[in-house]
């Protein structure tokens, strides 16, 4: 990927009508960009959307699209987290085989990650981690030698740090 | 008031002054067309194509600058409503479209005649809406309205299932004040701050230049743009789109810049130190090779679309909000120039004429019918074009003296736009003789319209320029596919062989169009030489009511000057 390629974290309040997600998903599409992850969910006020974009691009080109979406009719306010600090959280599922004798140490290596167990059932274990997204990828790899069977992401969602 | 969904449409359509609305019925809009019937504040016009009705509802639009309003059914309908939209879109005319759509539970079971518009139009639209509940009907086409005509105007798309248009809302009221959104707010006051930044730049300036587009006419900046032009003595360019917003006989303008734009405005951009430009969004026609575009100029960019600032060119100072407000706030501050150095410059590269052409006594240059139709009209008429060689000699040799008397699809470039649209011009009274400048090949794309023209006495004088080609395009094959005339030439049949010179062939060009005019009950006048332009020209003025005249030109004249496609400014093809 070329240098001034930069992953960056979006997120749009947008009104929470059906049509929104076609018309901000668009804005990329049409320029042929990729989007990492979208999260869209109510915010406390039921009647905006909030969506969380994580999308690696062009920078020049990355900033039109968010001028194109401060433009589009439906969107309240876009912030792009690139100058400022956030937390960033993701959620992963994650179910590995296991057998009596390596559960021990499939959940021993998820309490090192503070990750959970969401279910265990005979052939396989089921674990939950809420981090970033680095962190997410270091626990997928420990855990790739016990053989995974599938893996579900969130995508990101972020806040930005309060400030001082 | 109790009231049914289509009678809110057509109701919320008058309240928001729509005098004449363009439309084609269908199966779901027939509850809509039904209170038309016997609405007398509002005229809806029959096209013989929805397509017919999206332009001329856009040529309303642009010769007024009120909202074009179409209606069609939905479907096939809507779709062919969609190149209208689209031509819309790209040169940011305030419409507003009413689809009809089936019936709302059978939304998306691919029912007789869906499409699912909102879906087709969403990135050709500034805004659309899918309307679910009659409640929500009058306030959503109050916003589409507002957001048609506010900010950077464009195209508003309402699709109303036929079972909301036959809904009863009990206590119909249409929204009264004015529409105010949390998410959509355009800027339309400059800041001040910015304003004294882009002032303080154009006194410090030697070689300014003003650039200027569209957004001038849309948002009626002509006349502060005069006043700021004629205390700072800076040349002016227009784009396409900007043609009449500067009076195009006044000694400060230099001609249009770009693809087919004058030496002189090219030459200046490329030689001045500074670029104020007012509601122009560097279209790559204009531009050319973008990295070598005006290399020494600093930008100063008036623009109520920030989405524009910044997006092909760098800009220095941006100033965000409407044109009017900005230069009116700019021509309290700024200094007066004296015309120098700069401007002796600027005019010895303008020279006598902006555009040059090899006159002839044999064969009919389309550009000297256009300045022949400047000389009659003497700039008091509106002009429409379709789109191609034709467009731009109307570009070139037509003086535009008056903002709105060009009407072009300069953006999308649709073919097949001028006729319907100057039906819709004509049809807002504008007080001067409306014009259709084609090309053969264009005015075939809807010619149907002329049934409409007709029915109605819609005095649109149609001026069809025939070198029995496909001209840009063969002119384009002419200069960089050696001349390889592929599909290009309109007498060809799939059986001819290629031909060593067009003016051996003795096809005879179809259709006739002297007799398809008559066939329609239009009078019509054919020049074929140059000694008989003068007379087809007047006596097609002369008709009381609408006329066609038809100039066979020559038939390999080409656009000059031209900078190639992806070619910088300097690199300019002379003919």
């Amino acid at each position: 990927m070329a240098a001034h390629h930069k992953t960056h974290t979006i997120s749009v309040l947008t009104e929470n009508h059906s049509g929104t997600l076609s018309r901000v998903s668009g804005l990329f599409s049409s320029r042929g960009y990729n989007i990492t992850s979208l999260t869209v969910a109510e915010t406390e006020d039921h009647t905006i959307s909030r969506m969380t974009i994580v999308v690696t691009g062009d920078e020049s080109i990355l900033e039109q699209i968010v001028k194109q979406l401060n433009k589009l009719v439906d969107v309240i306010k876009v912030v792009d987290f690139m100058e400022e600090p956030i937390i960033e959280r993701e959620l992963l599922l994650i179910r590995v085989d296991s057998t009596k004798s390596n559960r021990h140490e499939i959940i021993e290596t998820a309490n090192l990650f503070g990750a959970g167990v969401a279910a265990v059932a005979a052939g396989s274990v089921t674990l939950e981690l809420l981090g970033t997204k680095d962190r997410v990828d270091d626990f997928i790899a420990m855990l790739k030698p016990y053989g995974i069977k599938e893996t579900v992401r969130s995508g990101a969602v972020a806040i930005a740090k309060s400030k001082k | 008031m109790k009231k049914t969904g289509a009678q809110i449409v057509v109701d919320a359509l008058v309240r928001e002054g729509v005098k004449v609305a363009f439309g084609y019925p269908g199966g779901t809009v027939i509850p809509i067309f039904d209170v038309l019937y016997d609405t007398k504040e509002l005229t809806l016009v029959l096209t013989r194509h929805e397509q017919g009705a999206a332009h001329a509802a856009d040529g309303y639009a642009r010769a007024t600058g009120q909202v074009g309003v179409c209606i069609a059914t939905s479907g096939p309908g809507a779709m062919n409503v969609m190149t209208g939209v689209a031509t819309a879109y790209l040169d940011s005319i305030p419409m507003v479209i009413i689809t009809g759509q089936v019936a709302s539970p059978l939304l998306g079971t691919d029912a007789f005649q869906e499409a699912d518009i909102v879906g087709v139009s969403r990135s050709i639209t500034k805004h659309n809406y899918l309307v679910k509940n009659v409640e929500d009907l009058p306030m959503t086409l109050k916003r589409a309205f507002h957001i048609a005509r506010t900010g950077r105007p464009g195209p508003v798309l309402v699709d109303v299932p036929i079972d909301i248009a036959r809904s009863v809302l009990d206590n119909y009221e249409y929204p009264a004040g004015e529409v105010t959104m949390r998410s959509y707010k355009p800027t339309v006051e400059g800041h001040p701050k910015q304003i004294e930044k882009a002032a303080a730049m154009i006194a410090a300036a030697k070689k300014p230049l003003v650039f200027g587009g569209g957004g001038i006419i849309s948002a009626g900046a002509h006349e502060e743009l005069k006043t700021f032009v004629e205390s700072t003595n800076i040349p002016v360019t227009l784009t396409l789109m900007g043609l009449g917003a500067f009076p195009g006989d006044h000694p400060l303008f230099i001609g249009m810049p770009g693809m087919h734009g004058g030496k002189c405005a090219n030459r200046v951009l490329q030689e001045c130190d500074l670029i104020i430009s007012v509601g122009a969004r560097f279209d790559d026609r204009v531009t050319g090779f973008v990295a070598k575009f005006a290399p020494n100029a600093s930008v100063i960019h008036i623009d109520v679309d920030p989405a524009s600032v910044s997006k092909i060119i760098k800009v220095d100072v941006p100033v965000v909000g409407d044109a009017k407000n900005i230069l009116a706030a700019l021509n309290k501050i700024i200094k007066p120039r004296a015309a120098d150095t700069w401007n002796e410059t600027v005019n010895g590269w303008k020279g006598d004429k902006l555009f040059t052409y090899q006159p002839s006594s044999d064969e009919i240059k389309p550009q000297a019918v256009i300045e022949k139709l400047f000389d009659l009209t003497k700039g008091d008429a509106v002009v429409c074009t379709e789109v191609g060689q034709h467009q731009m000699w109307v570009a070139q040799y037509y003086k535009f003296l008056k903002p709105r008397t060009l009407i072009s699809s300069g953006g999308l470039g649709t073919m097949g736009f001028g006729l319907p649209a100057a039906m819709g011009a004509a049809l807002t009274n504008p007080g001067l003789p409306v014009f259709n400048v084609a090309g053969d090949g264009s005015i075939q794309m809807n010619i149907q319209e002329l049934a409409t023209i007709a029915i109605n006495k819609i005095p649109v004088k149609l001026i069809i320029l025939n070198n029995c080609y496909l001209g840009m395009v063969r002119q384009w094959q002419d200069l960089f596919y050696d001349k390889r005339y592929s599909s290009t030439c309109l007498r060809r049949g799939i059986n001819c062989t290629p031909c060593k010179d067009p003016r051996d062939c003795k096809k005879i060009y179809t259709p006739d169009f002297i007799a398809l005019a008559k066939a329609y009950g239009i009078e019509a006048f054919r020049a074929e030489k140059p000694a008989d332009v003068d007379e087809v020209l007047r006596k097609g003025i002369a008709v009381d009511g609408p006329a066609v005249m038809e100039f066979m030109i020559s038939l390999e004249e080409n656009v000059f000057p031209m900078v190639p496609a992806g070619k910088s400014l300097d690199e300019i093809l002379e003919g």
